[in-house]
């Protein structure tokens, strides 16, 4: 019997061509795996992306202030710095009034601002309002206002103080970030190194990516044969061993950072050990903790695992067969492992190399703790601005910086290794 | 890996010095956790190994549980000395550490696997953009997190509150679930979803019926992993917690800080050994997993 083929086009069973049914298809099943992620992506969104977002807006933001003295900030534009030393009267006279009528609370936090800008202007504008205040409630209106404020603190008189207001004029300003960069704005407006004693971040910048780097090399160093050892062990042994890198892995930073202050401290074990092995004498113990040297060891502890096991995943599929081969063919052991066995690696030395750097950048936790005063690193700053000075502004840049050098690392790495495949032990 | 019989002395000596090397790198990985376990069991209130311990026979005066008793609140004459007061901190960091992890555990392990069961699906539109989003806590270090969700929390007065401290930890945790759950779906067999659905099952008795007891291992371990991440955060609970969330992190931190305490040790002692609980459950599990999946043990 001769089957009937059909010119016309496929349908199912309800009439629908077939192609549309399996796209309708298709598309509820994308639908449906969407909405599976949904949720958390909803939260993660809203707990974590949006309060980045809003750092990164902090880090640029200024308008506090410009809320605060409007009229004097527009008049301020007027001023000619060429032609006149000082600003104009109608300067003063908008600065009296918003000073007079203000609230209390946001002249406050404008304070604090301009602290950051020039220092003294806090104490000067707060006695300054003391005096205004009395003058409005006399109700006399002064004949020059610039004359008044002069009157009250001759600091007024001082143009440097008004040069400060410079930064502060936009809404949106990079201050932060120049601040970050140990940059502040000059009386025009242009970029200039700040005073010699406020300099302190390009030189937290720099030991931030030196210590980063020695411990990078410090963990390949150390890394590099043990992963060897573990990816050519028989398994049995190599299963027990790796407990050895998995279990400082799982234990508490902090708990590591205080076993660390032990081993290390003056009296502490390795001193007591080098003591009695007679190295050293027992005036003579070494302070190995609190300084960078504290530092590099116990981050190098801490993110040695992470060297590890992305070494040990590359290794263990390289074939034991290649280097009996070279050396068949009669390379030195050293040379076949230059030529033959390291170029293999190298997948697992960059993927652990940028991982532990990308880490130690990060590291606020125990450089903290050991670091004492010059071990410090740049998360010690944005802490110190977000509970102690309370420079959120400062504390946003420095983080704004901090995370763009980081995506860049990220951006490698996903580049090399990619992000998604991550794997945790 | 043994050195082969023809080796010449070169390499023999190359051979020693490599396996003595690990050796000792091995030694540097471990030791320090394990050289604060006796200091903990130690009479003196300074952080070292006394005369008394390391004599021979060993010095029963040396050893005593005195800090362990100040750990959870004892407050003995011969428990407290001038320098360590006793307190009752410690114990209220335990409750609290364990109130916040196991909610937020709860919490990002469901939303973690849900996001999971979707990644996994061929179906699934921008999934790299979607993963890089989802594990983006994980990589963004600890110090700017806390700092843009003290920030934003304070606008919508959240700091200072468990609900705070939770969230934070949940956004923190999900990755760790999210990876470990999606690894353990690599492989996972479609056909017996669909062979579940040609019966007549419901896509939530699919779920928990097919599914779930397969992936179950990965759950858990994905779990164990949220846990000891919240278990463990300080720097977050340093900036939004106040004295009433206070956690054995953040105790630990203050203790480290202003009064170096050996109950401090004590304390790390019993996390030492959490981890190590924590470490053998999850290897366990790793295997039952790939048994249950059908791929060869490593």
């Amino acid at each position: 019997m001769e089957v009937p083929i059909s010119t016309a086009e496929l349908l199912t069973t309800d009439g629908i061509p077939l192609k549309q049914s399996l796209r309708k298809a298709e598309r509820r099943n994308k639908l449906r795996a969407f909405l599976l992620v949904f949720p958390l992506l909803l939260f993660i969104f809203v707990t974590f992306v949006m309060p980045i977002g809003d750092m990164l807006l902090r880090s640029v933001d200024d308008s506090q202030i410009n809320s605060v003295f409007p009229n004097t900030f527009d008049e301020y534009k007027n001023w000619d710095k060429g032609a006149d030393e000082l600003p104009p009267e109608e300067v003063y006279k908008s600065l009296f009034f918003e000073l007079a009528n203000g609230d209390k609370r946001q002249i406050g936090k404008a304070l604090t601002r301009m602290n950051y800008a020039k220092s003294g202007w806090k104490s000067l504008i707060k006695k300054t309002t003391r005096e205004i205040k009395k003058i409005v409630k006399k109700g006399e209106e002064p004949v020059s206002y610039k004359d008044t404020f002069i009157n009250i603190n001759k600091l007024w008189a001082d143009p440097t103080y008004w040069y400060s207001f410079n930064q502060m004029v936009k809404d949106r300003s990079s201050i932060y970030y120049w601040n970050a960069l140990d940059r502040t704005f000059d009386e025009d407006g242009d970029v200039v190194l700040q005073d010699e004693k406020r300099r302190m971040y390009i030189k937290t910048w720099l030991r931030t990516f030196k210590v980063s780097i020695y411990v990078t090399i410090f963990c390949l160093i150390l890394g590099f044969p043990v992963a060897h050892l573990l990816a050519n062990l028989p398994l049995r042994y190599s299963n027990l061993l790796m407990i050895f890198v998995l279990l400082p892995f799982w234990t508490s930073l902090l708990v590591r950072t205080t076993a660390w202050i032990v081993m290390l401290q003056q009296n502490g074990v390795i001193n007591g050990i080098l003591v009695w092995l007679g190295v050293i004498s027992d005036d003579g113990r070494i302070q190995m903790v609190y300084n960078e040297v504290g530092t590099l060891i116990a981050m190098t502890q801490i993110l040695l695992p992470f060297m590890i096991l992305p070494l040990y995943s590359v290794m263990r599929v390289i074939p034991k067969s290649h280097m009996r081969a070279a050396q068949n063919l009669g390379a030195k052991p050293v040379t076949a492992f230059l030529r033959v066995y390291l170029p293999q690696t190298i997948p697992g030395i960059s993927a652990g190399g940028l991982l532990v750097f990308v880490l130690a950048i990060g590291y606020f936790i125990t450089p903290e703790l050991v670091g004492g005063k010059d071990g410090k690193l740049i998360g010690s700053w944005i802490a110190y601005h977000l509970k102690t000075t309370l420079n959120w502004g400062l504390c946003a840049a420095l983080g704004a910086i901090l995370l763009g050098i980081m995506l860049i690392f990220y951006w490698l790495y996903n580049k090399i290794v990619g992000i998604d495949n991550i794997k945790l032990g | 890996m043994a050195l082969p019989s023809y080796a010449s002395p070169v390499q023999r000596t190359y051979y020693y010095f490599y396996l003595f090397f690990c050796t000792v790198v091995f030694f540097f990985l471990i030791a320090p956790l394990f050289a604060i376990i006796p200091i903990s069991f130690s009479v003196s209130p300074f952080m070292v190994f006394t005369e008394g311990m390391l004599a021979w026979p060993p010095d029963p005066e040396a050893w005593s549980i005195r800090w362990y008793r100040n750990m959870i609140g004892d407050c003995s004459a011969d428990v407290v000395s001038s320098t360590v007061p006793c307190s009752t901190k410690w114990m209220k960091g335990t409750v609290n550490s364990f109130y916040i992890g196991i909610i937020a555990t709860v919490i990002a392990t469901a939303l973690g696997t849900l996001a999971a069961l979707g990644l996994s699906r061929p179906h699934m539109p921008y999934k790299g953009l979607i993963m890089a989003i989802l594990i983006s806590p994980m990589i963004v270090p600890l110090i700017i997190t806390a700092a843009g969700m003290f920030f934003f929390y304070a606008r919508i007065n959240l700091v200072y509150t468990f609900t705070g401290v939770i969230l934070a930890h949940v956004a923190l945790a999900t990755p760790f679930v999210v990876i470990t759950v999606t690894a353990t779906l690599v492989g996972f067999d479609m056909n017996m979803v669909k062979a579940a659905q040609s019966l007549g099952a419901k896509p939530m008795r699919t779920f928990f019926k097919v599914i779930m007891p397969l992936i179950l291992p990965g759950i858990i371990s994905g779990a164990l992993f949220a846990f000891i991440t919240s278990f463990d955060e300080v720097v977050i609970v340093m900036f939004m917690a106040s004295i009433d969330q206070l956690t054995i992190p953040k105790q630990m931190w203050a203790g480290i800080r202003q009064e170096i305490s050996p109950v401090i040790l004590c304390m790390a002692t019993c996390l030492v050994l959490l981890s190590i609980f924590l470490l053998t459950t999850v290897e366990v599990l790793r295997r039952r997993s790939e048994k249950l999946r059908g791929i060869k043990a490593r």
